[in-house]
């Protein structure tokens, strides 16, 4: 119990220290994430809307075919993304395997599913209510898509942030993809793996305290724009 | 601009003649804005709109020509609304023919708006929501800003021009739903019970709009529950009941003379049934 007293103290420590290596840690899960779910957002974003708000034949099975991988198992998509990158593989030729990019695209493709299908459901809501008034007013569907994205974006913000939730949270992607290789690709997850079965929980404590800090905190963003933002700048 | 078409309406084999009260005003439109010789008269042939079997509106055949305002008047669930959104294109009649004289139906968005009886404003200000329609039909900047201002002194929302839409009040935002159907000089503008929920206030606010909008040369197509409101903006009245239109024609022949047993009750403000 003691042992894990002490780990407790030196991880504040590495914390209030801002310690160089935990910092880089970090750094790295934070760039992999948010370029990630941005590049996811700007595909998924209108796909969620398009799926919405257009009718084409085999669109119930996208639907049950997106909500159905928003459970994708983020080991799967490494080991898909992986094999696409590995030197074999077709698009071997990039050099992406264990980069920083490499973990970016397997990021994107594990949340692209998770905010379309997030994305839809406040599309075909937000629908109900202007449908009649926009096709009055002469919005074509594409159009429609992008006034619906901006009216909206409160929600839809809180929708991404559930895909960043969910990308700064996994291990398994960024782990095949990205390798775990210190001072490159580390990751938070994929040290707090490596550092607990090493032994080293202090650094492994500071940086899941870190990772729930950073949880705390985008938790707090949704809630203070889909709820405060909205009542008061409308 | 009307010359080729005959103003009159119809309702079944009785037809009448309307005032010829289509004031066009040439400095309102451009060519742009309304080409053409106009999409009036709007033609309904033996309309009919069933949902799950239930017949809400039958045989309905009325010609709106243009000029005057028409005001369509009914009980609850007579099939008023109804007719306005098939009349607008929202919804397609299960039986019967809907054809205006232009028959350019891609284009009828900029010849024909509606406004609802709960209007939604987009969560941008007074002036956006009403820019929105002309940047649906890219319309260039510069007689965007024109048409934009053109339509916000109509209306008389210059003060409130910069002011968030979703805060107004209900006639505020009543207001602003006018404007922004109007802002493309439509020539004809559907009113779904426009005052519905507002205040004396606010109600004489929106009638002075719409009938600065019928100076202009727009065609009104409204409904209403408000007698008064009709008595005072009524051209033309077409009485809906059960579905079916029961009397059409001028409108100071149905408040003095109304043709049929419930029209009369109606009036009287007996129940329908």
């Amino acid at each position: 119990m003691e042992d894990i007293y002490a780990a407790f103290a030196t991880a504040a420590g590495l914390i209030l220290n801002l310690d160089g290596d935990l910092l880089e840690i970090i750094g790295v899960s934070l760039q992999v994430s948010l370029f990630g779910v941005g590049i996811a957002a700007l595909v998924a974003l209108p796909l969620g809307g398009a799926v919405a708000l257009l009718r084409f034949p085999g669109r119930k099975i996208l639907i049950v075919f997106l909500n159905a991988l928003m459970g994708l198992p983020p080991v799967v998509v490494g080991l898909v993304v992986y094999l696409l990158l590995s030197r074999s593989g077709p698009l071997g030729m990039l050099g992406l395997l264990f980069t920083v990019t490499g973990m970016v695209i397997a990021q994107c493709l594990l949340v692209t599913p998770l905010i379309a299908a997030l994305s839809r459901q406040v599309f075909e809501d937000l629908w109900v209510e202007y449908a009649e008034q926009l096709r009055s007013l002469g919005a074509k569907p594409s159009r429609a898509v992008f006034t619906l994205l901006k009216e909206g974006k409160y929600s839809l913000l809180t929708v991404v942030l559930a895909g960043f939730g969910r990308a700064i949270a996994e291990v398994g992607s960024v782990l095949i993809v990205g390798g775990n290789i210190a001072h490159y690709t580390r990751t938070m997850t994929t040290a707090i793996a490596l550092e607990t079965s090493k032994g080293d929980l202090a650094l492994a404590l500071a940086l899941g305290i870190t990772l729930i800090i950073i949880a705390s905190f985008v938790n707090a963003l949704a809630y203070l724009t889909k709820d405060v933002l909205e009542r008061y700048v409308v | 601009m009307h010359s080729l078409i005959s103003p009159k309406m119809c309702w079944n084999a009785t037809s009448f003649e309307l005032p010829d009260t289509a004031v066009m005003d040439s400095k309102t439109r451009t060519d742009a804005q309304n080409p053409g010789s106009g999409i009036l008269p709007l033609r309904l042939t033996n309309v009919g709109y069933c949902v799950c079997g239930r017949r809400l509106l039958s045989d309905i055949n009325i010609t709106f020509s243009p000029g005057g305002n028409t005001v369509v008047l009914g009980p609850n669930g007579a099939g008023k609304s109804l007719l306005l959104r098939l009349c607008h294109g929202l919804i397609k009649p299960t039986t019967g023919v809907i054809e205006w004289q232009d028959s350019n139906a891609g284009q009828y968005r900029q010849y024909q708006a509606m406004v609802f009886q709960r209007p939604v404003m987009l969560r941008r200000s007074v002036a956006a929501n009403i820019e929105y329609p002309l940047r649906l039909n890219k319309v260039p900047k510069r007689e965007r800003q024109q048409m934009l201002r053109q339509a916000l002194e109509t209306a008389g929302l210059m003060p409130l021009a910069g002011r968030h839409a979703r805060i107004l009040s209900g006639g505020e935002q009543q207001r602003v739903a006018l404007a922004r159907a109007w802002v493309l000089h439509p020539e004809v503008l559907f009113l779904d019970e426009p005052t519905t929920n507002l205040d004396p206030s606010a109600t004489r606010a929106v009638e002075e709009i719409v009938m600065r909008f019928k100076a202009a040369g727009t065609k009104i197509i409204m409904t209403t529950h408000d007698l008064g409101q009709a008595r005072r903006m009524a051209d033309e009245v077409i009485f809906l009941h059960n579905g079916r239109v029961l009397e059409s024609g001028p409108a100071n022949e149905f408040f003095t003379q109304p043709r049929t047993l419930e029209g009369q009750a109606y009036l009287r403000g007996e129940l329908l049934c």
